[in-house]
């Protein structure tokens, strides 16, 4: 579903310096953009910073989102960094409240381009029921930036019921994966300049919040670890994971839930999916004897429609984790030294 | 899917162990060629279910570890001094020349652009007529007719600014130098399917006759794997020494003729570096005269010598099978992914690399 709103009617095309300096221009493209699009009770008050009524434990997430190219397959920008924070906060099991944002843009970004962001950006925020409450914008000359940068940071209430933290991962915990691994990651890579690739594959990328709070409230500290393997994708996660907690992991293969387009596409560009970035994907670890039962209402809701069970969390090889391959090898998974690139042959 | 998971069906895999399990009855010694082949017995641990009597060494097949540093050097000199674009595979832009990585240069504002064609790049050099624009032309026969292609392709359109640095190395010269040295044992070879696939099987059945060994041309899933070893092995308990086809599939015996007519048109044979191992003959292929407009070597005076290699690495060991990864004193302590001291730690293909990414070695 394409999600629209009318642009208004502006006296210029492309963004310009004098749009970050504070002036009058920053104020028409707050007026006729941000306040309208994304208004609320707080931000509307227009003060320096944003005065918040929270009870109980809370959770406080950042993240700055660099997306190339900055409409992709599924999504663009702005969605990425609504989702992108009230994602972090879920995995804290928070019920994600309010963000900040903040805007670095190049000078030349077409206003349409940026208009089509907000409005990403206010859809993304209904849907996770969140409020922009406090932000910013700057221009850079060109040459200095990418289009546009965002940086969101979010505050949440931790839910009651939940307990999420390394510590709480033993024996026997088995690990679930959400949804299909690798597609956020490769639909950027079939756009990406350089590398494009004819593919269906959209990014999958939305918030978790609902389908996380829906879980903590039934299975509460049944649900130790959550956490959603972004950037360098589910091995390093799980990698990070296992040196943290002390103990090893074991995974299967054939139980990593992923598309056939994705996994063609990253056989052709000689990528790993597991190192593939994810965005609406989340690992959770689950005490062993409410494993199926989690997996069972997870696959419940639309965000989880094809949730696996992919290891458990094993004694042997403290620190390590070791993958069971499609022909019944082991491996040992390890982080990369840096970006995956595409490999020669 | 097809094509795909057929050749990775665990059942079949379990056959083929135990047929290969049957079938051996004393120690033998077998090297896969290609990077690519390493890769998949690492990634999908057929090392550690094969039997303890067969050993597999992990020859000089990963084009990226064994292209020369001063030709590193010289891309680099290309993309920071010369201000070309320079565009490559992606897998080359992490391998440290004898200063720094074209990745580096990049982050120091070299325009480097990582390609899957190079086709793609005489686009770019059309794109920005005032620009030169550089192929990094890295690669066994495999990458070799694309890169000729372009080559084909900017002299018929007329891109003056197109240009190729090409690094091409030959497997059969490879397969013989490792034969020929005294201290490498190995039994039999699985050889690369993919540089067939190009080339044909003709230039093994002399080598595999003249030196009495089994060389079985293998492709890269695990299925295509564990059946090259045992094709191997069944040669090896009966005595005998030919050419055989796995990969029947993909490759005929006579490869790809069109493509080595692009190939023979672009580039003609020399003598060539290998990092690691050292200069063999008749090894590498040269830009012929009649394009010296597109070959980089020529039409940019570089004066970039030979750069030493590290005296601590024994790469050439490695990649000749003479010595395994665990056995080098600096192995994943100075030598690692992200300060490899040789060929083979550079390129994830490379046995070093492989050994210590699927061994679950830790970067401090």
């Amino acid at each position: 579903m394409q999600l629209q709103c009318p642009m208004p009617q502006l006296d210029f095309d492309v963004i310009t310096l004098g749009h970050g300096s504070g002036g009058v221009l920053t104020n028409k493209l707050l007026d006729s953009g941000v306040f309208d699009l994304l208004g609320n009770e707080i931000l509307n008050e227009r003060h320096d910073g944003a005065f918040l009524e929270l009870q109980g434990k809370t959770a406080f997430s950042t993240d700055s989102f660099l997306v190339s190219p900055i409409f992709f397959p599924g999504g663009n920008i702005g969605e990425l960094a609504v989702n992108g924070t009230v994602n972090d906060l879920a995995m804290c099991g928070a019920k994600p409240k309010y963000l900040s944002l903040s805007f670095i843009i190049e000078e030349g970004l077409p206003v349409a381009q940026f208009w089509d962001i907000l409005v990403a950006i206010k859809f993304a925020c209904e849907k996770a029921g969140v409020h922009v409450v406090t932000g910013d914008t700057k221009v850079v000359e060109k040459g200095k930036g990418d289009k546009i940068f965002i940086n969101t940071a979010g505050i949440g209430t931790v839910h009651p019921k939940a307990d999420i933290s390394t510590k709480n991962i033993r024996k026997g915990d088995k690990i679930i994966v959400s949804a299909p691994i690798a597609t956020h990651g490769m639909a950027i890579m079939s756009v990406r300049e350089g590398l494009e690739f004819d593919s269906e594959i959209t990014s999958d990328t939305t918030n978790l919040n609902h389908t996380i709070l829906s879980l903590i409230a039934h299975f509460g500290r049944d649900i130790h670890l959550l956490t959603d393997p972004t950037r360098g994708g589910v091995a390093t996660v799980l990698k990070e994971i296992a040196q943290s907690a002390g103990l090893g992991i074991e995974i299967v293969q054939r139980n990593l839930p992923l598309h056939d387009q994705v996994a063609s596409a990253c056989e052709l560009l000689g990528l790993d999916p597991l190192y593939v970035a994810n965005e609406g994907v989340f690992l959770a670890f689950v005490d062993d004897q409410s494993a199926q039962a989690v997996l069972q209402k997870l696959q419940q809701d639309p965000n989880g429609g094809q949730a696996r069970i992919i290891g458990s969390v094993v004694e042997d090889h403290p620190k390590q984790v070791i993958m069971e391959s499609a022909i019944g090898g082991k491996r040992v998974i390890s982080m990369l030294p840096g970006e995956q690139l595409p490999r020669i042959c | 899917m097809k094509y795909m998971s057929e050749y990775r069906d665990p059942d079949l895999a379990r056959k083929y162990l135990t047929e290969i399990e049957n079938t051996v009855s004393r120690p033998w010694s077998i090297m896969e060629v290609c990077g690519g082949q390493t890769h998949s017995l690492v990634k999908n641990g057929i090392i550690e279910m094969l039997p303890k009597k067969i050993t597999m060494i992990h020859g000089p097949g990963c084009p990226v570890c064994v292209t020369p540093l001063h030709l590193i050097d010289k891309a680099i000199y290309l993309a920071t001094e010369k201000k070309v674009i320079l565009c490559s595979f992606g897998d080359m832009l992490r391998v440290p020349g004898s200063k720094k990585s074209l990745l580096e240069a990049k982050a120091e504002g070299a325009d480097i652009r990582i390609l899957y064609s190079p086709l793609e790049a005489v686009t770019i050099a059309e794109q920005h007529p005032d620009k030169d624009v550089v192929f990094f032309a890295v690669g066994f026969e495999t990458t070799a007719p694309a890169n000729a292609l372009s080559v084909l392709h900017a002299h018929r359109r007329g891109v003056g600014n197109y240009a190729i640095l090409a690094s091409h190395v030959l497997v059969p010269p490879a397969i013989k130098a490792v034969i020929d040295d005294e201290e490498s044992q190995i039994d039999g070879f699985l050889a690369a399917g993919h540089v067939c696939t190009i080339m044909g099987n003709a230039a093994y059945h002399p080598l595999s006759s003249h030196y009495k060994v089994p060389i079985v041309v293998t492709g890269f899933e695990p299925l295509d794997v564990l059946q090259g070893i045992l094709m191997v092995l069944r040669q090896l308990e009966q005595s005998t020494a030919k050419v055989e086809n796995q990969y029947a599939r993909i490759v005929r015996e006579e490869g790809n003729i069109e493509a080595q007519k692009v190939i023979n048109e672009v580039f003609e044979v020399q003598d060539q570096m290998w990092r690691g191992i050292g200069k063999i003959p008749q090894s590498g292929y040269a830009v012929r005269e009649k394009y010296a407009a597109h070959d980089a070597m020529k039409k940019y005076q570089v004066n970039i010598t030979e750069a030493p290699e590290n005296p601590k690495c024994i790469s050439g060991q490695i990649m000749k099978g003479i010595k395994k990864p665990f056995e080098c004193s600096q192995f994943g302590k100075t030598c690692k992914p992200t300060n490899p001291l040789g060929a083979p730690m550079v390129s994830s293909e490379g046995a070093c690399a492989a050994y210590y990414h699927f061994s679950g070695m830790v970067e401090a």
